[in-house]
């Protein structure tokens, strides 16, 4: 048994131990938004290109390249030493998450300046390519690639969504996070935040119940494998265990329970679900909660995932 | 003739915990005011009247499998010849990822650069051809052992050989080149 120990995993007396705070949980939301919007963007290019879109639908690009932008601030923010921020783009390391998210972010801003540049009026571009005419091929050649461009951005998509989970499950040495199913975790939880985004705006009564319905769906994806990140904690040896104590009577458990799951997935999905039996379009309010929730979910991992470790005591090797 | 592989080894049954590695290594490394690169642990065994007491001085592992290195996305942490696990500060651009996957926290963020630091095992001293580490120097009873374990002539090599040792969180799989022995 061990009675007491002395160790530096305390943040109270060792407060540096947290060194990621808000900044990349609010990063890990907008990028997991981001690439949602992109996904479905890509999704509408291919399969649905005779949709016929509302005016705010066709702004989504525009609010994936702003998402980006602030979600990329924030992490720079929370660098210690910004201004060495370049060598991130001299060198790409594969076994790195890090590494591969850099260069992925990286091909997400010319993806989603095509679908801007796509969704723009005609006359608008026009204007634009008369005072820039020799962006005059590129832009010509954009709007013919237009299914390729479809591909890569629900490829493109899918890596940053999936990304911002193996971020962080490639910690062996926190426990909490130390899971394959994060990568679809936040990509499940991407989209539907994107469709919980994309329901704020001022979208037709058809695009409402398309988008309520698959976040539906969506919803119920993602309790189903945070159900199964739960049991294959629940399953793993002490040092899981421990970590999933966390969120099971330790600190972070009535903010994981009330909004998260609470708040942020079942109580929306109620609220979809009654409006879908009703016949009426999706509302703004579940959205909102998915949101929160989406946010809550990011916040607390990153900060539950710090807390844990590996708690063994020294154990006896060798001869 | 093989590359040196560095590792140490503290004598749990002599280290009384003085905290003169701390000092020395603070002096010797200008280690930032409220950071530390190494420290001293105390763990209690047992229930109370039949305890044992580990007095452990800790650092960076300098894991054969470091966690580190594979999580910088610049670089900047790296293996040296040595095998020991260094941080080239100029590549650092603070993401602190190798802070995050690094089961001993062994790492902090000098505030003065913003860049991450840790235990070099004193690599500007090897470089000169210095055998010992400043921790090691200054220890006034000798428990901390550094040296190469390709030569199986040298005192880390014998001790390995003749104590019982244990290592840190062996269950984290980073291989630590840090003993304890028994």
């Amino acid at each position: 048994m061990l009675e007491t120990t002395t160790t530096r995993h305390n943040p109270l007396i060792d407060p540096d131990l947290h060194v990621w705070h808000g900044e990349v949980a609010v990063y890990l939301f907008l990028g997991g938004v981001v690439a949602g919007l992109m996904v479905l963007s890509g999704v509408l290019r291919i399969w649905m290109p005779e949709l016929k879109r509302s005016e705010a639908l066709k702004l989504l690009p525009w609010t994936n390249l702003v998402l980006l932008s602030i979600g990329m601030l924030c992490l720079w923010l929370d660098l210690s030493n910004r201004f060495n921020a370049w060598r991130f783009y001299i060198a790409l390391r594969p076994i790195s998450p890090m590494s591969w998210g850099a260069w992925i972010l990286l091909l997400v801003y010319p993806i989603s300046a095509h679908f801007a540049w796509a969704d723009t009026r005609a006359d608008w571009r026009e204007s634009i390519l008369k005072r820039l005419p020799f962006m005059r091929g590129l832009a010509d050649w954009s709007i013919r690639a237009g299914k390729q461009f479809g591909v890569a951005s629900i490829v493109v998509g899918s890596l940053l969504g999936i990304y911002t989970g193996i971020l962080l499950g490639a910690f062996s040495s926190r426990p909490l996070w130390n899971s394959a199913l994060l990568g679809p975790l936040f990509m499940v939880s991407g989209l539907s935040t994107a469709a919980a985004f994309l329901l704020l705006f001022k979208l037709n009564d058809d695009e409402r119940r398309w988008i309520g319905l698959a976040d539906m769906i969506l919803i119920i994806s993602e309790l189903g494998i945070l159900g199964l990140w739960i049991i294959a904690l629940a399953a793993g040896g002490g040092a899981s265990q421990t970590a999933l104590g966390l969120v099971f009577g330790g600190p972070w458990t009535a903010a994981f329970w009330s909004l998260v799951i609470g708040l942020g997935l079942l109580v929306p999905l109620f609220g979809e679900w009654l409006e879908h039996r009703q016949g009426a379009p999706a509302g703004r309010g579940p959205a909102i909660l998915v949101l929160i929730g989406g946010l809550s979910l990011r916040w607390i991992m990153v900060y539950a995932g710090q807390h844990s470790s590996w708690v063994e005591p020294a154990m006896a090797l060798g001869n | 003739m093989n590359a040196a592989r560095y590792a140490m080894a503290v004598d749990t049954r002599t280290c009384v915990g003085c905290a003169a590695c701390v000092i020395g290594c603070r002096a010797e490394n200008d280690v930032p005011e409220g950071r530390a690169r190494d420290w001293i642990v105390t763990e209690t065994r047992g229930s109370f009247p039949d305890l044992t007491m580990d007095i452990r001085s800790e650092r960076c592992n300098h894991c054969a499998d470091a966690p580190c290195v594979r999580s910088c996305p610049t670089g900047a942490s790296h293996f040296a010849e040595d095998r020991s696990v260094q941080v080239t500060s100029d590549k650092c651009t603070g993401c602190k990822a190798c802070i995050a996957s690094c089961p001993y926290d062994a790492r902090y963020v000098d505030p003065r650069d913003g860049t991450v630091d840790k235990c070099s095992f004193c690599a500007h001293r090897t470089a000169q051809g210095i055998p010992t580490t400043s921790c090691q120097e200054i220890c006034p009873t000798s428990s901390i052992t550094f040296g190469d374990l390709n030569d199986p002539g040298s005192r880390i090599s014998r001790l390995l050989k003749e104590r019982r040792w244990y290592r840190l969180k062996p269950g984290a799989g980073t291989d630590p080149q840090h003993y304890y022995l028994k």
